[in-house]
């Protein structure tokens, strides 16, 4: 039989805020000595009350513009109350029925939308270590994680299978660092994910009656293996005429599996209820167009552009874009290259390939480099005649393009050229030797 | 001579140099010491820090330094964190607990050059009306040691009452001020949420509670409250609006003021604190202000509202007191810490919420309406704090909603958040203190305190003193 899965995932993450939620201890934990950046508010000790940090919440509204989201007018925090030895207060301040952000989404290259069904705020738990101290085993408690910034991002079930999920995260990942607001590093735990996983049997209309909840991925290798996993598990189940458990599952590493943590009967009723401590929320109109002026060039909106006005090719552009001072720093140098006759191409061909410290070099130095480059070992004109008419001989679809009217496609035959040149032609000769026997 | 100063005697008796701090802190404290094994007022007497505060207040007294509380010995109830002195609560949870901050308020009193002599006893968690309920035993009232003080801050008003301090600071969260200051005949103010900082003060009800002066007069009420009173970093429910000086409009004519009295707040008291209560309206009105029935809703839909929003809020708050930390466990929650958060846990849980918090929290806007649309009428409403003088040691037990039924009349004013302030207007045949509250709207502080002060002008009741 064939099921359909229906993935949706909830993701983490960390925000790098100078301070931390409710309080102003620095929210830089990372490798730091452990209950050095505490206070009565994040030891949730009697009495102390939790004071929202501005930057952060405008930093949630940022991610959730970021992912087209809307931001309700009035918003609130909320207690969600449960036991856990990470959590001091015996709450999580964290939101429940009005986020700062709702409804947005985001398009995956296959032309399919992932609908995002909020963005909200909370703060994160201190951290548990378990280890033997004087030859007893005990729990340590770490309190500099707790009350750190979070930003919890949940998705409708619109994944089926884990490219899909894996390439969501990526750009998630990607649209937070092009932020600013987050390293959304897996691995040190910036960047959290929980992915709910279930078949759909065929014929079945809506979801299926149950779902599983994975956690423990702390790398986007595992996330792959993860869900392929679980698929598989749950064909299994269902294909023997059982009903796969609602219940939450941990991914583990050494046994490339699964394994069930919790079930639904121990499932957690959080009593949920508005946070007295903080005052309901209004975002003004103004506010939240000033935030989305801010925002940066996203990185889907960056790569169309790399694509059409530098006519770079999908491989190039995306890895130029995939970090966003990579996209700035070619942005400023093809600016400078323009001035002097080098084209987009060579200075991503330079890029691409690493022969230069993008952060020991300034966009105007590495233009100098190139011209020097060109300008001191230059190719002989017939030679030069020769490859270009090669470069016309094998790329007839380029050719074609280019004489059906798109002028634009020549910059990519120069870019074979000069590719083929190593960079030593004049690429205002070869643009017109091109146009010369072009014509 | 330091006999009974109120605040502001103590005040000028320092500046003018006829005691010094030391010398009024060292005689409260042998006050303290002779009565405190009737009373039991305290949980925790700093003798050695309030005398060093002392010394530190006079050498600043010398320079002629004008710090508004300079050198006064007060109390502070046991819920206000105090740096490095134990806080309890009057919970045995927190019986080894000493915090390594201060509360907002104790920061400002210090910050006022006040001397802090000791923490008060109260209900514990300020979680009733008897100071019954302290895991640390019931505080006795004063006028008559067979009597309950009221509570929760009853060790606060029992201090005063007692002559044990200056004045003291207790916390409200509906009623905790007004009644135990009623029962022991001084003066409590309760002001508006969020004037006042909650930051370190043990949370009780989240979304009500309100600390604030109990005093022997009105115009030490004033004082305090301008050192309270204002927004503060720590606390994100604290009002921005302007403080003002408080001291300042104490002595306003009230005539053709508007003073509205609702039958059924008088209708559910004893006869007596009836009458008292009427005989003080004609006070009133000598000085020119006008009496007039207004339409409230029975404070009886409060008590439902309340006991809902503040168990629910309790529930979550005492969460934190897991056996983890504070050297304690759940074992040591007294039985009516327990049932609050059974109640509490029961009213948030899924399928109940809609049914108990939330429809709760609609009532509780209407109470606020309610309010409103009476404060279109009049300037403020008077009323009896509490329904009876102080009951007998032992009252509260076995009746879990005894708080509910003794501050029946103080809950709708806390549920709408509006500062009330008790003061004394005359005793009971047994010489048991009664008590009258003013209510006004939101941050009327100013206005409340001044029919509070033409009233105490007008009469001797805050001169009568228990006999000890
Ligand atoms: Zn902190």
């Amino acid at each position: 039989m064939k099921y359909t899965p229906v993935i949706g995932l909830e993701v983490h993450v960390e925000l790098y805020t100078k301070s931390k939620m409710f309080c102003s201890c620095s929210a830089d934990y990372f490798g730091k000595k452990p209950n050095t950046h505490t206070c009565p508010v994040c030891l949730g000790l009697p009495g102390a009350l939790p004071v929202p940090n501005k930057k952060a919440i405008e930093w949630c509204i940022a991610i959730g513009l970021a992912l087209n989201c809307q931001i309700p007018t009035f918003s609130k925090f909320d207690r969600k109350n449960y036991f856990y030895p990470d959590l001091p207060k015996g709450y999580q301040i964290s939101q429940y029925d009005q986020p700062f952000c709702v409804n947005g989404n985001i398009t995956l290259s296959n032309g399919k939308k992932i609908r995002i069904t909020r963005a909200h705020m909370e703060e994160d738990t201190a951290k548990l270590t378990h280890a033997e101290v004087n030859a007893k085993n005990v729990s340590l408690i770490d309190f500099n994680r707790s009350g750190v910034p979070l930003v919890e991002i949940v998705t409708e079930p619109d994944f089926e299978n884990a490219v899909e999920v894996v390439e969501y995260l990526k750009l998630l990942q990607q649209t937070v660092r092009y932020l600013g607001v987050s390293e959304a590093d897996m691995e040190k735990g910036d960047m959290r994910l929980e992915p709910n996983i279930s078949l759909k049997r065929p014929g079945e209309n809506g979801l299926p009656g149950y779902k599983v909840e994975v956690k423990n991925i702390n790398s986007f290798k595992f996330v792959e293996k993860a869900i392929n996993f679980e698929l598989e598990r749950q064909k299994e189940l269902l294909e023997k005429g059982e009903t796969p458990k609602q219940e939450t599952r941990g991914w583990n590493e050494q046994k490339q599996a699964t394994l069930s943590q919790r079930s639904k009967e121990e499932a957690h009723d959080y009593r949920y209820f508005p946070e007295p401590d903080i005052p309901l929320f209004t975002i003004s109109r103004e506010d939240v167009t000033k935030t989305k002026k801010s925002l940066p060039e996203l990185p889907q909106a960056k790569l169309a552009r790399f694509k059409k006005q530098y006519s770079l090719t999908s491989y190039d552009a995306e890895i130029l874009t995939r970090e966003k001072q990579t996209a700035d720093f070619f942005d400023e140098a093809v600016k400078i290259g323009n001035a002097h006759n080098i084209i987009p191409k060579q200075i991503a061909n330079i890029i691409i390939n690493k022969k230069t410290d993008l952060e020991k070099t300034l966009p105007a130095e590495l233009i100098r480099t190139i011209k020097a480059q060109t300008s001191r070992v230059t190719i002989d004109q017939s030679d030069l005649e020769k490859i270009v008419g090669e470069v016309i001989k094998e790329n007839k679809n380029i050719v074609a393009a280019y004489k059906a009217g798109k002028t634009n496609a020549i910059q990519v035959l120069i870019g074979i050229v000069m590719q083929k040149t190593k960079g030593q032609a004049n690429a205002n000769d070869v643009k017109s030797l091109l146009e010369n026997q072009l014509r | 001579m330091l006999n009974n100063l109120s605040l502001q005697q103590a005040k000028q008796l320092l500046r003018q140099k006829k005691a010094t701090s030391l010398e009024l802190t060292r005689f409260y404290l042998e006050r303290i010491k002779k009565l405190e094994p009737k009373i039991s007022a305290f949980i925790t007497v700093c003798e050695k820090e309030a005398q060093d505060q002392a010394k530190k207040a006079d050498e600043l007294l010398s320079q002629g330094d004008k710090k508004p509380l300079l050198g006064i010995p007060i109390s502070v109830k046991d819920n206000f964190n105090t740096i490095g002195i134990q806080t309890t609560a009057s919970s045995k949870v927190l019986e080894s607990y000493i915090p390594p901050y201060d509360a907002t308020v104790v920061a400002s009193l210090k910050r006022a050059g006040a001397v802090i002599v000791g923490k008060t006893n109260m209900d514990a968690w300020a979680h009733g009306s008897s100071t019954e309920t302290s895991d640390f035993g019931p505080t006795k009232n004063p006028w008559n040691i067979k009597t309950l003080p009221g509570g929760s801050s009853g060790g606060s008003a029992a201090s005063v009452a007692a002559d044990e301090v200056v004045a003291s600071i207790g916390s409200e969260t509906a009623g905790s001020i007004r009644q135990p200051a009623a029962w022991c005949g001084v003066v409590g103010l309760k002001p508006t949420y969020g004037r006042v900082s909650r930051y370190g003060v043990v949370a009780m009800g989240s979304s009500l509670d309100s600390p604030g002066p109990i005093t022997k007069t009105v115009e030490d009420s004033a004082m305090i409250l301008n050192i309270l009173a204002g927004k503060d970093k720590f606390d994100a429910t604290t009002s921005p609006n302007i403080v003002e000086d408080y001291s300042k409009n104490l002595n306003k004519n009230i005539s053709g003021l508007k003073i509205g009295i609702s039958s059924k707040y008088f209708k559910k008291c004893e006869s007596e604190v009836e009458k008292k209560v009427e005989q003080a309206l004609k006070v009133f009105e000598e000085l020119g202000a006008k009496i007039q029935e207004i339409k409230l809703f029975d404070p009886q839909y409060a008590i439902a509202v309340y006991t809902i929003i503040q168990r629910a809020e309790v529930s979550s708050n005492l969460a934190r007191y897991d056996g983890i930390r504070y050297g304690n466990g759940r074992s040591k929650f007294g039985e009516e810490a327990k049932r609050r958060i059974m109640l509490g846990t029961y009213a948030l849980s899924a399928g109940y919420y809609d049914q108990y918090y939330n429809k709760a929290q609609k009532v509780r806007t209407l109470i606020i309406e309610d309010f409103k649309k009476a404060f279109k009428q009049v300037d403020v409403i008077v009323g009896p704090t509490s329904p009876s003088t102080a009951l007998p040691l032992g009252a509260s037990k076995g009746h879990p909603m005894f708080g509910e039924m003794a501050d029946i009349l103080v809950e709708p004013s806390s549920i709408a958040g509006l500062p009330g302030i008790n003061v004394p207007c005359g005793f009971s045949r047994e010489d048991l203190p009664v008590g009258m509250q003013i209510i006004g709207p939101q941050f009327s502080e100013s206005i409340i305190l001044n029919v509070a002060n033409q009233f105490e002008k007008n009469t001797d009741f805050h001169k009568v003193k228990p006999k000890l």
